[in-house]
């Protein structure tokens, strides 16, 4: 469909949740903001290819997260700040708990696969459906609710057991969800 | 936080997803608090610009790197 004011209107109104996605997936500010800026050149030249009334976040966030995919696999062996950029993006600098509970937090994200990561940002920080995180990672709505459980189950080992790390966190995910059949 | 941890291991025998209501609510608290901090910044000027510029589909955009802070990676491997 043709470039609407509407459809401006309405690319615009979805940046901020378009940088919110990058940031989480990427742990890193600068990177994020690449990665949108590559994310809206992208869907403005293939605007053609929009269907009207199809849900147009779903459309965007899909290709952000496979521009983020294909970066991801260039940029794998470079070492990251992710903690200390990520904070640079904070507007207001959480009190000193808060900050150090924050910043655990963050770590055991990016220890994430990054399958599971991207389904549990999806659904359960986006807001995005089953369906729709499914349709945006090009998989089945079974293989999402799977990853976001395996996600969370992980992140409570990383952030919520004593001594998850000494026997290792797999293993705990691997009890915890054991006989889900994957 | 102590309580939190002794539940949490408490709840690695197979129970729903072997979380505790209190930390998959925890958790998503976390990820939601991570998230909507960034959401809440808006449309960064660079970006409502580039959306702007825009005319056609296939309209080449101008982009500008403005202060410069995106462009210390060209051309580098």
């Amino acid at each position: 469909m043709p470039l609407t004011d509407s459809l401006r209107n309405d690319i615009l109104a979805a940046v901020p949740s378009l940088r919110a996605f990058a940031i989480s997936l990427s742990g890193n500010a600068d990177r994020a903001d690449d990665l949108v800026q590559e994310t809206l050149l992208r869907a403005l030249a293939n605007i053609d290819s929009f269907q009207p009334g199809s849900n147009l976040p779903a459309w965007l966030f899909t290709i952000l997260r496979n521009l983020f995919r294909s970066d991801y696999r260039k940029r794998r062996r470079e070492v990251e700040d992710a903690e200390g950029n990520y904070a640079k993006t904070l507007k207001t600098q959480p009190s000193q708990n808060a900050h150090l509970e924050f910043e655990e937090f963050r770590t055991a994200l990016d220890k994430l696969p990054q399958d599971q990561r991207e389904a549990l940002i999806l659904v359960g920080a986006s807001g995005f459906s089953y369906e729709d995180a499914a349709s945006i990672c090009g998989c089945a709505v079974g293989t999402i609710k799977s990853r976001v459980n395996r996600a969370r189950s992980k992140l409570a080992a990383l952030l919520y057991v004593d001594g998850a790390e000494d026997f290792g966190p797999d293993e705990t995910v691997r009890a915890v969800i054991g006989g889900s059949g994957g | 936080m102590k309580d939190l941890k002794s539940q949490a291991s408490r709840s690695t025998t197979p129970g729903k997803g072997g979380l505790t209501p209190e930390i998959q609510s925890r958790i998503g608290h976390q990820l939601r608090a991570m998230y909507d901090d960034v959401v809440r910044q808006g449309v960064p000027d660079r970006f409502a610009e580039l959306i702007k510029k825009l005319d056609a589909p296939g309209a080449t955009p101008h982009v500008e790197n403005e202060g410069g802070s995106n462009d210390n990676n060209n051309g580098r491997e």
